[in-house]
């Protein structure tokens, strides 16, 4: 089977400064991966690269088999990316924000719903502002904007920040319900013990590069990118 | 695409209604200008007639600086930009959506702003379908060439300074052209207005076909 994604000495620039400095990586269909290493390792570039949001510098790659070189725009309709922002709209209801990202996905009014419903965001809150919620509430609309696109990658950056212990679950639920789905899901975060659970495959990010093996969920992540030996990026 | 082009301009009309920022921020701003005008040139009512197309227009090009800084600022302010890039929507159907968004808050505003011009500079008004046309083709011309300088800047920290350095000079065109089309609606010259109208609708076409087929490569580089 093809492989979800597929990195072959991949280089992304950030300026001039390799943020991924020649990145070797395969994902499988229906795979749950846990991006882990320091700040400023280089996770969130890969997390944009895969979708399609990022240029290759040098190197190969293709995301759900398109590549990334020439088919980006057909890699952004499969996938979803919950970024560190929320890619909402302050002066926009809940609902208004998901009915838009939906109606922009081509998706319907059920699914808007059942997305509304699944992020608990249902009754008043969906009537609020996103201006006027709280960071957590934020988070959860803005994951409810990505369920209705119904996705086949999720790349998740950092998902229970922000987020209370209900919500965690919520998203927990969410990344197990969308991997029994038969969607890919990779995701960068701090929170080892909770992705534990999730039984995800462990791939390390130092210094812009992948590093495989000996790799547990329950090993440190926390720290600067600079203090690692073989720190790439200036 | 239509569908997607009006999703985008319903989008950004929506938030503008719910903002405000146009009626508390951008018209004030551009009857503020309208009325330092009228007050530099009080003693000469007949200057005040004369000049009146002109002031107007720059003051219309003012105040859609506002406008088109405003509509990429929402985008920008929490992601949604590479939101928009990841919805598959096509790049020219967000252009044409921000462009018409634009170009209806531009319509909008030279509507009131007209009414002040009557009211503060004793103008008359002898060519009402020329007036229209023109101020609907200044708004398109504007709107479109506003959107692909907005998307050229956007990704930019320096955006709010460089893009009136970029976009003025380039609409200096839809200045001229609406001022001597709006001096024969107003009847303080003798400019072929209908000549002028074609300068509009063609600055405006050129504009939008131009926009349309870059913008794309703007909003990956932005």
């Amino acid at each position: 089977m093809e492989p979800a994604v597929r990195l072959r000495a991949a280089v992304t620039l950030l300026g001039r400064f390799p943020a991924l400095a020649g990145v070797d990586l395969e994902i499988a269909p229906g795979e749950i991966v846990l991006l882990k290493g320091p700040n400023g390792a280089g996770k969130t570039t890969l997390l944009r690269l895969c979708a399609g949001l990022c240029s290759l510098a040098s190197g190969q790659g293709w995301v759900l088999g398109h590549d990334l070189n020439d088919e980006r725009r057909m890699v952004r309709r499969r996938v979803a990316l919950l970024g560190h922002r929320t890619g909402l709209y302050d002066d926009l209801t809940v609902a208004e924000n998901v009915a838009f990202w939906a109606r922009a996905a081509g998706a319907g009014g059920t699914d808007v719903d059942e997305a509304i419903e699944r992020l608990s965001l249902t009754g008043r809150l969906a009537d609020t502002r996103v201006g006027r919620l709280s960071a957590g509430q934020r988070r959860r609309a803005s994951i409810a904007s990505l369920v209705v696109r119904r996705p086949e990658l999720w790349l998740l950056d950092e998902p229970h920040a922000g987020l209370d212990q209900q919500s965690r679950d919520t998203v927990d639920t969410l990344v197990r319900g969308a991997a029994a789905a038969g969607a890919t899901v990779v995701l960068a975060t701090h929170e080892l013990e909770r992705i534990q659970v999730l039984k995800p495959r462990v791939v390390s990010v130092v210094g812009g590069m992948v590093r495989s093996g000996s790799d547990s969920a329950d090993a440190p992540n926390d720290g600067d990118a600079s203090t690692e030996g073989d720190r790439r990026v200036p | 695409m239509f569908r997607d082009a009006w999703l985008i301009a319903g989008k950004d009309l929506k938030i503008e209604m719910r903002a405000r920022v146009g009626i508390n921020q951008i018209v004030p701003f551009a009857v503020t200008v309208l009325v330092l005008f009228a007050f530099a040139l009080d003693t000469d009512q007949e200057a005040l007639r004369t000049y009146a197309p002109g002031l107007f227009w720059v003051t219309v090009l003012l105040a859609s600086l506002l406008a088109i800084g405003r509509s990429f600022a929402v985008d920008l302010a929490d992601g949604a930009s590479d939101r928009l890039l990841l919805s598959g929507i096509d790049p020219i159907a967000v252009f044409g959506g921000k462009a018409a968004a634009i170009a209806i808050q531009l319509v909008v505003l030279e509507v009131l702003l007209a009414s002040g011009v009557v009211l503060l500079f004793d103008v008359t008004v002898h060519r009402y379908g020329l007036m229209v046309c023109a101020g609907l083709a200044a708004a398109a011309g504007v709107a479109t060439a506003g959107t692909l300088y907005g998307a050229l800047v956007s990704g930019l920290g320096v955006r709010e300074t460089l893009l009136p350095m970029l976009l003025l000079p380039v609409v200096a065109p839809v200045l001229v052209g609406a001022t001597r089309a709006f001096q024969d609606a107003f009847g303080v010259a003798g400019a072929e207005g209908w000549a002028w109208l074609g300068l509009l609708a063609g600055f405006a076409a050129i504009y939008g076909v131009f926009g349309a087929l870059s913008y794309g490569a703007l909003l990956e580089e932005a």
